[in-house]
């Protein structure tokens, strides 16, 4: 996911024929779904009831295997008894295209089952909360750790080694005790999301740091900078587009480690509207947040990318996304 | 390998015996006593230079030469003060020198342009760093780049430039501190052969029309010899002076002079300096076939 993310930018631009190829990747996996879901012989292990007939526990809308409707069949025919009629269809977890394009719509415009739940929009909204302040604590913290940790061989081999250690375990595993000590809301949440981005993003942009040219930062002593100001005047600025780009890379990461945290404590966001979906059956929703929830990823990261391009017009990685 | 009709490269004219008297007579910008360096390696210590002493007058442009790896880049990183020196004295203007400073100008051989600042800002970086305000800095940068003929670029970033053209504001971005002393190592190395002899001439003008002494790295025989006054002859393992060469090519220098008497005689003596015969019939596997080469070839007939 990673290496398609910070790809992204790329598969916008280039010949016709090769955006073609970008077209086809999304089309071809809807057009395999389209098929499954709508030509009858190609799966549809289940039978769609549409008349019971004389079968006591058959009832309209429902799915049953194949081979058990057809035993009932038989049965009703040996009876006597009114035959039930359905048509082929898939099992339920597997809704049409067209059934999850309409939801896309309709699970924002439908009322929560449960009195008092949230909309979808507001489940997305806590989501991207929830995402940002995981982030940029992380960040607030991380981005200054890894440039001293870059630029100090002394301040590296002091933090480093623990933190590698610590990069090793993995963040729902604080679950619990984010939730002991920062209750069952929105902070064992944030934590989780910390902790699943803070590690590496300390070790990467610490490496990112240690990339830089070293000539830069001589050519600039050279010219008279000390200091601080060594930091402040060529370092980061020397860094600013590659740090750039492993941001987004990490907000990558930062989005895997959202549907974990969110079944952390009270249950909440997308996670918490994708398992009520899922518990009263509507796979059609189910299917529609994650397709959303992709959009939401993916169109952050081109926009970020198209940003890149226009903060750091020296560099030429940044072209290629 | 007599050099037959060449003149000694210690023949010097009158003119140029007189400017070299002119030179002695000038204050010393740099003296270096003694100066070793050594580098932790595994299994022991490199010597990268060993009891490395000279001296150079103001205006003076002196050029380092000598074979890969014999400690030309660690001579200039230290006076540069990048590098701490082991034992040993680097004075500038008589006080011993304690770290990178504005005093000393520093051009690399990469391109050490900082890739986000336009042209202009990459010149006015030194300045703004020494305290001058945003528009004093500017109006030097663009006095700067007027002189190396950049101005029309200076809103460009240096990705944008040709090799040359980035060495150039490198120069620019050096000089607009007024450095006592610009330390070049092998600048034009990476540059093409017509780029590099265009560049020479080029930092010629700017060392005549400005008050600014030169020492100059180069493994190019005779890209030392067109620009120097004086040419520093190391021996690698570890770094020695071998010699210390006054250049008897007259100045102005053109590169019609490529082909002097003086300037082969000199070029002859680097040669031998850098080359010497006995290390050669070590490498040489094929010496049954060198001989005849030799008798095909005369030096003082030139191709040009
Ligand atoms: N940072 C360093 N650490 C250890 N050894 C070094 C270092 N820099 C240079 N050397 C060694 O010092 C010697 C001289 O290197 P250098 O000054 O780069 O030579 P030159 O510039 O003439 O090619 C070489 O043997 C090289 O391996
Ligand atoms: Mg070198």
């Amino acid at each position: 996911m990673q290496a398609f993310l910070s790809r992204s930018g790329a598969w916008l631009k280039g010949p016709a024929s090769s955006r073609l190829l970008v077209v086809a990747s999304f089309v071809l996996p809807v057009l395999l779904w389209a098929l499954v879901s709508y030509v009858p012989f190609l799966w549809h292990p289940k039978v769609l009831v549409e008349e019971v007939g004389g079968v006591d526990y058959f009832q309209v809308g429902m799915r049953v295997d194949r081979a058990e409707f057809d035993d009932q069949v038989k049965e009703m025919r040996e009876a006597g008894e009114a035959l039930p009629a359905g048509r082929p269809a898939n099992p339920i977890y597997l809704p049409a295209p067209h059934e999850v394009a309409s939801a896309l719509y309709t699970a924002f415009t439908t009322a929560p089952e449960q009195r008092g739940a949230p909309w979808l929009h507001e489940s997305l909204w806590h989501s991207i909360q929830i995402i940002f302040w995981g982030f940029v604590l992380s960040s607030a913290l991380g981005v200054p750790l890894g440039i001293l940790a870059g630029t100090y061989a002394g301040f590296s081999r002091l933090t480093e080694p623990f933190i590698e250690f610590f990069r090793y375990l993995p963040a729902p595993a604080f679950g619990a005790l984010a939730v002991a000590v920062l209750g069952i809301y929105d902070g064992p949440k944030i934590a989780i999301i910390f902790i699943g981005t803070f590690f590496q993003q300390v070790l990467i942009i610490a490496n990112t740091t240690r990339k830089l040219d070293r000539t830069l930062i001589e050519a600039a002593r050279t010219l008279g900078t000390r200091g601080s100001r060594l930091i402040t005047r060529v370092v980061l600025p020397g860094i600013l587009p590659d740090l750039y780009r492993d941001q987004r890379i990490l907000l990558g990461w930062a989005w895997t480690y959202l549907l974990v945290a969110e079944l952390i404590g009270t249950s909440s966001g997308i996670t918490f509207f994708i398992t009520q979906q899922a518990r009263y059956q509507h796979f059609d929703n189910v299917y529609a947040a994650i397709i959303i929830i992709g959009v939401i990823g993916l169109g952050s990261d081109l926009l970020l990318a198209a940003l890149g391009r226009k903060l750091f017009p020296w560099d030429q990685a940044q072209k290629r996304g | 390998m007599t050099q037959s009709g060449l003149p000694s490269y210690l023949e010097q004219s009158d003119a140029v015996r007189e400017r070299f008297a002119r030179i002695r007579e000038r204050e010393v910008i740099l003296e270096v006593r003694n100066l070793h360096k050594r580098y932790p390696a595994p299994g022991g210590e490199t010597e990268a230079l060993r009891d490395v002493s000279f001296r150079i007058h103001r205006r003076e442009f002196v050029c380092v030469i000598g074979a890969s790896g014999c400690g030309k880049s660690t001579l200039i990183r230290t006076l540069a003060g990048l590098e701490k020196h082991s034992a040993g004295e680097v004075l500038l203007d008589g006080k011993p020198v304690d770290g990178p400073g504005r005093d000393r100008g520093m051009v690399f051989q990469g391109y050490s342009l900082f890739p986000w600042l336009t042209v202009k800002r990459n010149v006015m970086f030194g300045p703004q760093m020494s305290g001058h305000s945003f528009d004093a800095a500017e109006r030097q940068a663009r006095q700067w780049l007027e002189l190396i003929g950049l101005s029309k670029f200076a809103d460009s970033y240096p990705h944008q430039l040709s090799g040359g053209m980035r060495q150039r504001v490198a120069i620019a971005r050096a000089l607009v501190n007024q450095p006592r002393i610009l330390l070049m190592d092998e600048p034009f190395g990476a540059l093409d052969a017509q780029t590099r002899s265009r560049m020479q001439s080029h930092l010629l003008d700017i060392w005549r029309n400005i008050d600014i002494t030169i020492l100059f790295i180069t493994h190019d025989l005779d890209e030392a010899i067109y620009l120097a006054d004086r040419i520093l002859v190391l021996k690698p393992h570890p770094g020695e002076v071998l010699e210390f060469i006054e250049v008897p090519v007259p100045r102005p220098r053109t590169p019609a002079q490529f082909s002097s008497p003086e300037f082969l005689a000199t070029k002859a003596r680097l040669d031998a300096l850098i080359h010497p015969p006995e290390a050669e019939a070590d490498h040489d596997d094929d010496s049954g076939d060198k001989p005849s080469i030799y008798r095909l070839t005369d030096v003082a007939d030139s191709v040009e």
